[in-house]
């Protein structure tokens, strides 16, 4: 089956983001396709590789982005979310003048489009938080 | 084909942001020219209330927005009856939102339509992706 999945709520405050990659790594393991995973809301903070988490716990970010460079996942966030929050990547941050820039490997930043191309295209949208 | 989306709005508008979140998904999912419809029940009926002001909190007020949500074709919009009762409002409470039908010479139509919870149900069961905000 082919699934996307939708992350509406930040790292570690939230069960949401925990719940939704274990969903995707058991999709991707039982031989489903992820077509897409979207970061809305505080979810976009999931994206940020600034996150520096205690050594015994998990790194969430960091997680995902090896989900994604195994799996070749396609992981978008939202970018009207994003900026509000003070993610951007390279490209934003140069376009808004800000002086640094803090999106993870495996990230992309682009419009709520993708989420509902991603409604379109697959056979379930499934959401985490919210 | 078009596929039947709905947004499920569950919050009050101002405590959260997921109120004026998914009112930018619903503004641009609707040029992807899908089956739109939008619910509001338990507190997110407060997102419809007419004369909000929110001057005194410091925050933009986006309720003029879901008055154009016809003119982007967005004209199903499911309130829940018992989710109003429940907060002591009617649907006097809320905004008249319509929509102007091009088939019958652009005549002003209601956009709202008052649902029981189990009515509602059942146009859940219809849809094809239901984004819960």
């Amino acid at each position: 089956m082919k699934f996307t999945v939708q992350v509406n709520e930040g790292p570690y405050q939230h069960q949401a983001s925990d719940t939704a990659y274990h969903f995707t790594k058991a999709a991707l393991e039982k031989g489903h396709e992820i077509f897409r995973v979207f970061f809305y809301h505080d979810g976009v903070n999931n994206g940020t590789r600034l996150t520096t988490p205690p050594q015994d716990d998990r790194n969430i970010t960091q997680r995902w982005s090896e989900l994604a460079e195994k799996h070749n996942l396609d992981m978008v966030v939202c970018i009207a979310a994003a900026q509000r929050r003070g993610l951007l990547d390279e490209d934003e941050a140069k376009r808004q003048g800000k002086d640094a820039n803090n999106i993870a490997e495996g990230f992309r930043i682009s419009g709520l489009g993708q989420l509902i191309e991603a409604g379109i295209e697959s056979d379930r949208l499934v959401t985490f938080g919210g | 084909m078009a596929k039947r989306f709905m947004y499920m709005n569950t919050k009050a508008p101002y405590g959260t942001v997921y109120a004026l979140e998914s009112l930018e998904v619903v503004l641009i999912g609707a040029a992807f020219e899908q089956d739109v419809s939008l619910a509001f029940i338990g507190d997110g009926v407060y997102q419809l209330l007419k004369g909000q002001d929110t001057q005194g909190i410091g925050m933009k007020n986006f309720s003029p927005t879901y008055a154009a949500l016809g003119d982007y074709d967005v004209n199903k919009i499911y309130v829940e009856k018992e989710s109003l009762e429940e907060r002591g409002l009617s649907l006097d409470d809320l905004q008249h939102l319509v929509w102007e039908d091009e088939d019958e010479d652009w005549a002003e139509k209601d956009s709202i339509r008052l649902v029981s919870r189990s009515e509602l149900a059942d146009v859940i069961d219809d849809q094809d992706v239901v984004l819960s905000f």
